[in-house]
């Protein structure tokens, strides 16, 4: 277990490295940010100072090697619209990203799930035709479309939720909505999948003829062994979560780390995309880590060396 | 007489071969719904400029934002509303689908000969080969692909070929590990040991005796994956980095039309959003049936 940690833990200092090395390369080839921040009148002189204050005028190389040697420290420097450190603002944004990703993963395993177990108890039938129908359109269609059609629906013709913003509870209703919806699906059709291919094994035909109910055999026998693909899909979902965040906080002027992204690359704020893209990167690879663990506990077969 | 000979030789193949062609045969008709859906799509795309009722983008200041013709303050000249620009929403949602649908096909494309090559490599050289595409592939999922789409399209500048690139090589991955599973299983099969033993070159391997065998997979990877980039496409068009106006996208009608939801005109996005919704669940229900019937093992991709 602990080699397979070591290696693993190698393995994710690697794949950090090398989304913060993309992210540098891709930010800094994007235009000089500093001609953009000045009035294009500023004379020479000065335009070269505040390049220098910012340590743009140094070689590609040299700015990378003192990017990597801070950004070990967590310092991804200054960001260059306000003047405050990057990480700080990227931290800032982390939370209301993350209640946003966890909230909507949440309602997408409370609908999901349900809908799965019951399509899968009677394939078929019409309740299992009417959900994985749902789940196909839910899977279908785009983040941002959802979300423009929840706001013609609820904010602007039943005027019931505001278009847009984070604060009271009536706020989270559509973001969470939208982000969680293609979750939602998947998993509602992945459990079904799993679950119906579980339920064929021969340990639930003992588990029904020992006269065991049947929602034990469902409950205890299947769903239990179906969970294993199932939270495999989930974690991977998380890490979509975190994808569709930009979009879905776009839409709703939702003051997360993907419109901090977004903006930051609009103006070439490359420190705040860096500082950005390093966070999201780092959660989802400790959200793929914990789903590993986890699998672990769901099946003892499963032993990491 | 020759219809017998057929049905000895089908019986002579098996009951697996025998299924596999009845299930091609028999297109279920929820799927085949779906299939003259997305081909009734794809022939619009084509005829676009022969069906469209008007030129998609030369509006006329005029008939700005105007209803649909069927709706009560509607105005009888379109069928679908005019747009920001008074240009005909119908017109442009005929011609939008030629850039969804060319994007998505074409980053799939892309997507799939870059990852099958990619994991072709991977799996048969082994060792550093492996370890590095392994190590990429890594760390290409390990951050929203959306905010390096919209870094680089934002490098590189909008356009619609550098937007078939970006879509492209997000999908790469998947692709690589299924052809790199694929290898694993193969690499020692008598068959691939027989040519390296009469001195088979690796190319000559790879492309002539293991590629043929795992181009189902992989095309079902692909038809799975055709939904994807067409959504891909559209939302980074959304977002104002797909082709550039006046060229209408589905994706950039919406997100113009977005601006005139609060007011009421919803038809200039509700329309193309529906156009493009019925496309990606034909497509998705029709790379579902690819799936069941070459390879119903995939389920979980």
């Amino acid at each position: 277990m602990s080699r397979y940690l070591l290696r693993r833990l190698l393995r994710t200092v690697v794949v950090l490295w090398g989304v913060s090395t993309i992210v540098f390369f891709v930010t800094r080839l994007s235009g000089d940010p500093i001609t953009l921040m000045l009035p294009p009148d500023t004379p020479r002189a000065e335009v070269e100072r505040v390049r220098a204050q910012f340590g743009l005028d140094r070689p590609l190389p040299v700015q990378y090697a003192i990017f990597l040697k801070n950004a070990v420290t967590g310092d991804f420097g200054q960001s260059i619209r306000q003047r405050q450190p990057a990480m700080k603002l990227a931290l800032e944004r982390m939370p209301a990203t993350l209640q946003l990703a966890v909230l909507s993963f949440l309602f997408a395993c409370v609908i999901g799930l349900p809908f799965g177990i019951i399509a899968a108890v009677r394939p078929r039938g019409w309740i299992d035709n009417f959900t994985m129908t749902l789940a196909l359109v839910g899977q279908a269609v785009p983040t941002f479309f959802l979300g423009i059609l929840l706001i013609i629906l609820f904010a602007v013709r039943l005027q019931w939720l505001p278009v847009s913003g984070r604060g009271e509870w009536q706020t989270w209703v559509m973001p969470v909505i939208t982000l969680g919806t293609y979750a939602m699906a998947s998993i509602a059709r992945l459990t079904r999948a799993a679950l119906l291919e579980v339920l064929s094994q021969d340990y639930v035909r003992t588990g029904r003829a020992k006269g065991l109910s049947e929602t034990t055999v469902i409950l205890r026998h299947g769903l239990r062994n179906a969970l294993i693909p199932v939270v495999t899909i989930m974690g991977l979902q998380f890490g979509t979560l975190l994808g569709g965040a930009v979009v879905t906080e776009t839409i709703f002027a939702w003051p997360g780390l993907g419109l901090l992204a977004i903006n930051g690359i609009r103006s070439r704020d490359y420190p705040v995309v860096q500082a950005s893209v390093f966070l999201a990167a780092v959660a989802f690879v400790f959200i793929n880590f914990l789903v590993d663990l986890l699998y672990s506990q769901l099946d003892p077969r499963i032993r990491y060396t | 007489m020759a219809s017998s000979v057929a049905t000895a030789q089908l019986q002579e193949a098996g009951p697996a071969l025998r299924k596999r062609r009845s299930r091609w045969r028999s297109i279920p008709p929820s799927v085949l719904v779906f299939v003259v859906i997305v081909i009734a799509i794809v022939l619009m795309a084509i005829a676009a400029p022969l069906i469209a009722p008007y030129d998609p983008d030369s509006g006329n200041l005029r008939g700005r934002l105007l209803a649909p013709s069927w709706l009560p303050d509607g105005n009888p000249a379109y069928f679908l509303g005019s747009d920001e620009q008074g240009r005909d929403v119908l017109s442009r949602m005929i011609h939008g689908a030629r850039i969804s649908l060319a994007v998505g096909f074409a980053a799939v494309l892309i997507g799939g000969l870059l990852g099958s090559l990619l994991g072709l490599l991977a799996g048969y050289f082994g060792r550093a080969v492996d370890e590095i595409i392994m190590t990429l592939a890594d760390i290409q999922l390990a951050f929203p692909f959306i905010l390096l789409a919209i870094a680089v399209i934002a490098v590189v500048g909008p356009s619609l070929r550098n937007l078939i690139i970006v879509v492209g090589i997000s999908g790469w991955v998947t692709y690589a590990r299924i052809a790199r599973a694929q290898v694993l299983g193969l690499r020692e099969r008598e068959f691939v040991v027989a040519s390296q033993s009469i001195g088979g070159t690796s190319w000559r391997i790879i492309f002539r005796h293991i590629l043929p065998n795992i181009l189902s997979p992989l095309i079902v990877v692909a038809s799975l994956d055709l939904a994807r980039t067409i959504i891909l496409e559209s939302t980074l068009s959304f977002l104002g980095l797909g082709v550039q106006p006046p060229t209408a996208s589905w994706g950039s009608m919406l997100g113009a039309g977005r601006e005139y939801i609060n007011t009421g005109q919803w038809w200039i996005s509700i329309f193309p959003g529906l156009l493009l919704t019925l496309t990606t669940i034909g497509v998705s229900r029709i790379g579902d049936w690819v799936r069941d019937v070459l390879d119903p093992t995939m389920r979980n991709i």
